[in-house]
């Protein structure tokens, strides 16, 4: 924890306490002594609420499903230890490899789009005009609606048929009739490009922010220089939007190892499971094939993963900040 | 060549001079373009849930025939008890979420003892266990609690429990009391105010602009949920909204229209939240988005 402005009280008498209980001679000792005991559980009154939750519904489940995860899971029958079993089960079934690879590159492909796309619409909303913030606001509309929801309305969009909705559009500039979700060729980039709209303008603000930051007289200074405005872009902005966009990429395609929701509204994981990801897979083992043991490990696979990735990720920021 | 500072307001150099009518062209239109891509899918939900006709292939942006049939309809499927699920888990989990994060705060910005780094670094790690990853065992918790064996299965309860405590409001929170003046505590305590009162007449209101940041962050988050109603429910009955629609849609005897409708009920709260909240959260985005 970093130094924090602290009631000079307080700070007394939570010292005391981790340093064994010597108490100072001070005028008003008795007052202090009496809160020296209330003020040691105080904190942890307050955190009681946050600590039971947690405890039910996060830790303890994580704890069952580490257990599980070694188990052959029987319901009525009784489970049966199976050691590392399903996790060898998992590493080795076709579909949770293929699985896998769909993952990683719906999360890689959704999260370098969004972020193109974020980076064009930046620059294109830069400013301070009341109309610049009417369309950012209007842009961003897609990043509050519920997953669930887009999923319905791009469904419908990517209706396969010519008369559907997007194959009508892109006959206008005579491209298709495509079948989008429908073909398995086609289901992932039709996923992926769903993902990226509605994860676009959530980069936007972001870079927007990093934008606002950058001082202008490098503007002014590679304009003397006689800079073209991709040479500016190239040279001034992308260098100082440099942090911001690494953490963003890390941290979101760590998020995209998880992504369900999606998936499961705009395809349930097919055609011929041309879209199944890791989670649409655990899910599918575990609520519909009743493999407990299976689904579980496949879980704490995913935990262990995007565990590592994020503590190296920590790690390696932590090191370049103290450089 | 004159530098005109004003042309350094945005990186790419977009002229902001009355007379540059090629930049501000090519600009506003490069912008409507934007918004009809970004708002136009959300329009046809709107257009289509008034629109008397349940072909996917007649979308448009302006009803063909309005009417309010597909609300008729989907009145018959129960659309307003689904949305009244999902309000119900909304407010709950929301009223508990925040005051579960207001006091976690409280006591980790305002106060020193022993424990504090282990009390931030497990709710750090409560971060890394998001539903997905413990979706399996969290359906079985939830049919059987530890202790007091009561089973939350088909309870909106269910649903609003697990979502009560979120690390990133607590951590929000906790930043923004740290702010907090001290003097402003000690000036209480000299007038004699116990540690209830200092916590609600003088570290609460101050907190105003981080509620509402938490509270938007919150019901965008609880809003989103999916995969945990999905779990929790014991059948149809207990769906919240967004699980309903694919329900709806699964169903031959409902058309697009009342799908549609669905998801105009689902869309609209976060339209309403997020434009009445709207600096707190983009607010909120800028500060609290490089937690992850």
């Amino acid at each position: 924890m970093t130094a924090v402005q602290q009631h000079s009280d307080t700070r007394d008498v939570g010292s005391t306490a981790s340093g064994g209980g010597a108490v100072e001679t001070h005028p008003v000792r008795r007052r202090r002594r009496r809160r020296l005991t209330g003020a040691t559980f105080t904190p942890w009154l307050f955190l009681l609420p946050a600590a039971l939750i947690f405890l039910v519904f996060k830790f303890i489940p994580m704890a069952e499903g580490i257990r599980l995860s070694l188990f052959e899971v029987r319901p009525f029958l009784g489970d049966i230890f199976v050691g590392f079993k399903n996790y060898a089960t998992i590493l080795q079934d076709e579909k949770f490899l293929t699985a896998s690879w769909h993952t990683l590159v719906l999360a890689g492909g959704q999260t370098l789009g969004a972020m193109l796309i974020g980076f064009l619409l930046a620059l294109l909303l830069e400013g301070h005009s009341k109309s610049l913030w009417f369309v950012r606001s209007a842009v961003f509309l897609p990043v509050v609606a519920a997953t669930a929801v887009i999923g319905e309305i791009w469904r419908l969009f990517f209706y396969p048929a010519p008369e559907g909705f997007l194959n009508d559009l892109i006959s206008w500039v005579g491209l298709g009739p495509w079948e989008y979700i429908s073909n398995p060729d086609t289901s992932l980039v039709s996923v992926m490009f769903v993902g990226i709209w509605k994860n676009a303008p959530y980069d936007m603000v972001l870079i927007l922010a990093g934008l606002a930051g950058i001082d202008r007289q490098q503007y002014e200074a590679a304009a003397i220089d006689g800079a073209s405005t991709r040479q500016r872009i190239w040279n001034v902005t992308l260098p100082a939007l440099r942090p911001v966009i690494t953490i963003l990429l890390t941290l979101a395609a760590i998020r995209g190892l998880r992504v369900f929701t999606e998936v499961y509204v705009l395809t349930g994981g097919g055609p011929a499971g041309s879209t199944d990801v890791w989670m649409t897979r655990v899910y599918t083992t575990a609520f519909e094939q009743s493999e407990a043991g299976l689904a579980s490990a496949g879980s704490v696979l995913l935990f262990l993963v995007t565990l590592v990735l994020t503590v190296s990720v920590q790690v390696y920021r932590r090191r370049k900040e103290a450089r | 060549m004159s530098v005109n500072s004003s042309r350094f307001d945005s990186a790419i150099g977009w002229s902001t001079r009355p007379d540059a009518w090629l930049s501000k062209g090519v600009r506003a239109l490069l912008s409507v373009f934007a918004v009809i891509l970004f708002c136009g899918p959300l329009l046809v939900i709107f257009s289509g849930a008034f629109d008397n006709n349940p072909d996917p292939t007649q979308l448009s942006v302006i009803p063909d025939k309005p009417s309010l049939i597909n609300f008729q309809v989907a009145t018959e499927n129960k659309i307003w008890h689904y949305l009244a699920n999902s309000l119900v888990i909304a407010g709950g989990a929301l009223l508990l979420q925040l005051s579960v994060s207001v006091f976690a705060a409280y006591a980790l910005a305002r106060k020193k003892f022993r424990g504090q780094a282990i009390a931030l670094l497990v709710i750090l790690a409560t971060m890394m266990l998001p539903e997905e990853v413990i979706a399996i065992p969290l359906s079985l918790v939830i049919g059987d609690l530890p202790l007091v064996h009561v089973s939350l299965k088909g309870t909106l309860l269910g649903v609003i429990l697990p979502l009560g405590a979120w690390g990133f409001s607590i951590f929000v929170m906790t930043e923004f009391m740290r702010e907090i003046p001290a003097e402003l505590e000690e000036a209480a305590k000299v007038d004699g105010a116990g540690e209830l009162r200092l916590f609600a007449q003088i570290i609460l209101p101050l907190c105003r602009p981080a509620l509402g940041v938490i509270a938007v962050f919150g019901f965008n988050m609880i809003w989103e949920q999916y995969l945990l109603p999905l779990i929790v429910a014991a059948d149809p009955s207990d769906y919240t909204l967004t699980v309903a629609l694919l329900a709806l849609r699964s169903d031959d005897q409902v058309g697009t229209g009342i799908v549609l409708a669905g998801a105009l009920l689902a869309l609209v709260p976060s339209l309403v939240v997020y434009l009445s909240l709207q600096k707190s959260f983009l607010r909120g985005i800028t500060t609290g988005a490089i937690k992850g």
